[in-house]
C-alpha cells in the first residue's frame, strides 16, 4: 500500500510534468503556472538551504558556540554586502566582492594548471612514428589538432596567410569535436526524457512494470 | 631591459632549484610541508606566465599599442542591438549561471558594460536576468556605468537587472518566460552555461530573436553553434572582454596568454619530436603527481 503523501506527490509531479510538457504546443497558462511555481519555490528553497547549510554551520555556530572570533572578519564582510541598500555607503559592498573575485581567481589558476594544463600537455606529447601505423596516425592527428586548435585562439595576429590556413584547419577540428559532443549530449538528454516518460507510465499510470 | 634581466635571473634561480635541490626527488610525506618539490614544474611555469603577463600589462599601461584581431561575433552584438532598436523591442543579456567568482562571469560582466553603453545610446530597454545573488550588484554597477558613460544615467532602470533563482532549471524556466512574454529581439548569452544552454537558445530561436552566444564550457558550445546566429568560442569570450574594454590589464593578460600559447605550441612540437626519438625525460617534466 502506497502512503497517501507519496500518492499526492506522484500526482503533483505528474501534473506539473504535463504542465511543463504543454510548452511543446505553445506558451499557455499551465506552463506559466508551473514556471512561476518552480521559480518561486526554488528561490525560497535555496535561501533556506544557504541559511541552514552555510550560514549556521560555517559562521554562526562556530562563532557563538566555539568562540572563533576570527570568523567576525567574514561576518563583517558579509554585512558589507548589504551596504548596497544605502546610497551613501554602497561603495563598501565592493570590498567583499573584490576579495571573493581575487581569491577565487588565484585558486582557479592553480586548479586549472594542475588539473587541466599540465595533464593535457603531458597527454599530448606522443611519438609521431610508432610500430603501429594506426597509433602513429592517431598521434599525428592529435598533435595536429591541438596545435592548429591553439593557433585558432591566437589573437595577436590577423588570421591571414599560413596562420589563417592553420587556424582554418583548427576550426575544422573544433567543429568535428562539437558535432561528436552534440550527438553524445543529445543521447543523454534522450535518457532524461525516457526517465520522465517512465515516471508518467510506471509510477503514475502503472502501465508498465 | 630590466624586465628581461629579471626573468633571466629568475630562470637561473629556478633552474638551480630544480636541478640542484635534492628535495626535488624526495618522496617523503609532504602533506604538512609548505613547499612541495614535486610541483616545481608548475611553479616555474606559473612564475614565467605571470612575468609575461606583467610585462605586457606594463607595456599596455605605458600606452604601447597591443594589436588584437577583430572577433567576428563582436560585430554581431552591435548588429543585434541595432535590430532590436529598429523593432522597438528589448535586448536580453544572460550572463550564465555561475557565480561572480568564476572568470567567465567576470568576462560576461565586462561585455555587459559595453552592451549597456550601446543600448543606452540607442535608447533600447535592456533586461538582465541573474541566477546568482552575488552577481546582481556587479551587473547593476556595470549597467549603471554603461548608461552613465553613454550620457544617459536617467535611462537606467534598476528593475531590469533581476534575480530569478539559484536553481539552474528554475532560472532557465524564468528566462524562457521573459523570452516568450517580453519578446526581446536580441538575446545575448555570455558566460558559463550548462544543461540549460539548449533550452535557452532553442526558445530564443523560436521567438525569432537574433542570438549571439559565447561560453568557454566546451560541452555547451555545440548547442550554441546550432541554435544561435553567432557564437563566440572558448577563449574568444575573454578576448572579447579585453577587446571591448581596452583595459591595459586585460589586453596585457591576453597578449601574455597568446605568448604562452606560442610557447605551448613549441613544447608540443619539441615534445613530439623527442618522443619520436625515444627521449622521454622532457615529457616526464610535465607529469603532475
Amino acid at each position: 500500500m502506497i502512503p497517501l503523501s507519496e500518492t499526492i506527490g506522484i500526482w503533483l509531479g505528474a501534473a506539473l510534468t504535463l504542465c511543463v510538457l504543454s510548452f511543446l504546443y505553445k506558451d499557455n497558462p499551465f506552463f506559466k503556472f508551473a514556471e512561476h511555481l518552480f521559480v518561486g519555490i526554488s528561490a525560497g528553497y535555496w535561501a533556506t538551504l544557504e541559511y541552514y547549510n552555510m550560514f549556521l554551520p560555517n559562521l554562526w555556530e562556530p562563532l557563538t558556540q566555539q568562540g572563533r572570533l576570527l570568523l567576525l572578519v567574514p561576518f563583517a564582510l558579509g554585512i558589507l554586502l548589504f551596504s548596497r541598500f544605502t546610497k551613501k555607503f554602497s561603495w563598501l559592498s565592493r570590498w567583499p566582492m573584490a576579495l571573493v573575485i581575487g581569491i577565487y581567481a588565484g585558486i582557479a589558476i592553480l586548479g586549472y594548471m594542475q588539473g587541466d594544463l599540465f595533464p593535457q600537455i603531458h597527454a599530448n606529447l606522443r611519438p609521431l612514428v610508432t610500430d603501429n601505423w594506426l597509433t602513429s596516425f592517431n598521434n599525428i592527428l592529435l598533435t595536429l589538432g591541438v596545435i592548429t586548435g591553439l593557433l585558432y585562439f591566437f589573437f595577436s595576429k590577423e588570421h591571414k596567410g599560413a596562420l589563417g590556413g592553420a587556424a582554418k584547419v583548427g576550426i575544422w577540428f573544433l567543429m568535428i569535436s562539437f558535432g561528436a559532443s552534440f550527438g553524445y549530449t543529445v543521447m543523454s538528454r534522450m535518457s532524461l526524457l525516457i526517465g520522465r516518460v517512465l515516471f508518467l507510465l510506471k509510477d503514475w499510470l502503472h502501465l508498465v512494470n | 631591459m630590466k624586465v628581461i634581466s629579471f626573468i633571466r635571473v629568475l630562470f637561473f634561480f629556478l633552474y638551480f632549484l630544480l636541478i640542484a635541490s635534492p628535495l626535488s626527488f624526495a618522496q617523503e610525506d609532504l602533506s604538512q610541508s609548505w613547499f612541495n618539490p614535486h610541483r616545481v614544474n608548475m611553479l616555474i611555469f606559473l612564475i614565467f606566465f605571470f612575468a609575461i603577463i606583467i610585462y605586457f600589462i606594463d607595456r599596455a599601461k605605458k600606452g604601447k599599442s597591443l594589436f588584437i584581431r577583430r572577433i567576428a561575433g563582436l560585430d554581431a552584438i552591435e548588429e543585434a542591438v541595432g535590430r532590436a532598436t529598429e523593432m522597438g523591442k528589448p535586448v536580453l543579456f544572460i550572463p550564465g549561471i555561475e557565480d561572480i567568482d568564476q572568470i567567465q562571469t567576470v568576462a560576461a560582466m565586462i561585455i555587459l558594460g559595453n552592451v549597456a553603453k550601446m543600448v543606452a545610446a540607442y535608447d533600447t530597454p535592456l533586461f538582465v536576468p541573474i541566477c546568482r545573488p552575488m552577481v546582481v550588484p556587479v551587473a547593476e554597477e556595470r549597467v549603471k556605468e554603461g548608461y552613465a558613460s553613454a550620457g544617459r544615467p536617467d535611462a537606467y532602470n534598476r528593475d531590469n537587472v533581476r534575480y530569478i533563482s539559484d536553481e539552474q532549471f528554475a532560472y532557465a524556466a524564468g528566462v524562457q518566460g521573459i523570452m516568450l512574454r517580453d519578446r526581446p529581439a536580441a538575446n545575448l548569452m555570455f558566460g558559463s552555461f550548462f544543461a540549460e544552454s539548449l533550452m535557452l537558445a532553442e526558445t530564443g530561436f523560436l521567438t525569432g530573436a537574433i542570438q549571439v552566444a559565447g561560453t568557454a564550457n566546451i560541452h555547451q558550445l555545440p548547442f550554441f553553434v546550432v541554435a544561435c546566429d553567432y557564437t563566440i568560442i572558448g577563449e574568444e569570450l575573454f578576448a572579447s572582454s579585453a577587446y571591448l574594454s581596452k583595459e591595459p590589464k586585460l589586453l596585457g593578460s591576453l597578449k601574455g596568454s597568446d605568448l604562452t600559447k606560442a610557447i605551448i605550441i613549441g613544447i608540443l612540437a619539441l615534445g613530439a619530436i623527442l618522443e619520436t626519438l625515444g627521449i622521454t625525460q622532457f615529457t616526464r617534466w610535465f607529469f603532475i603527481e
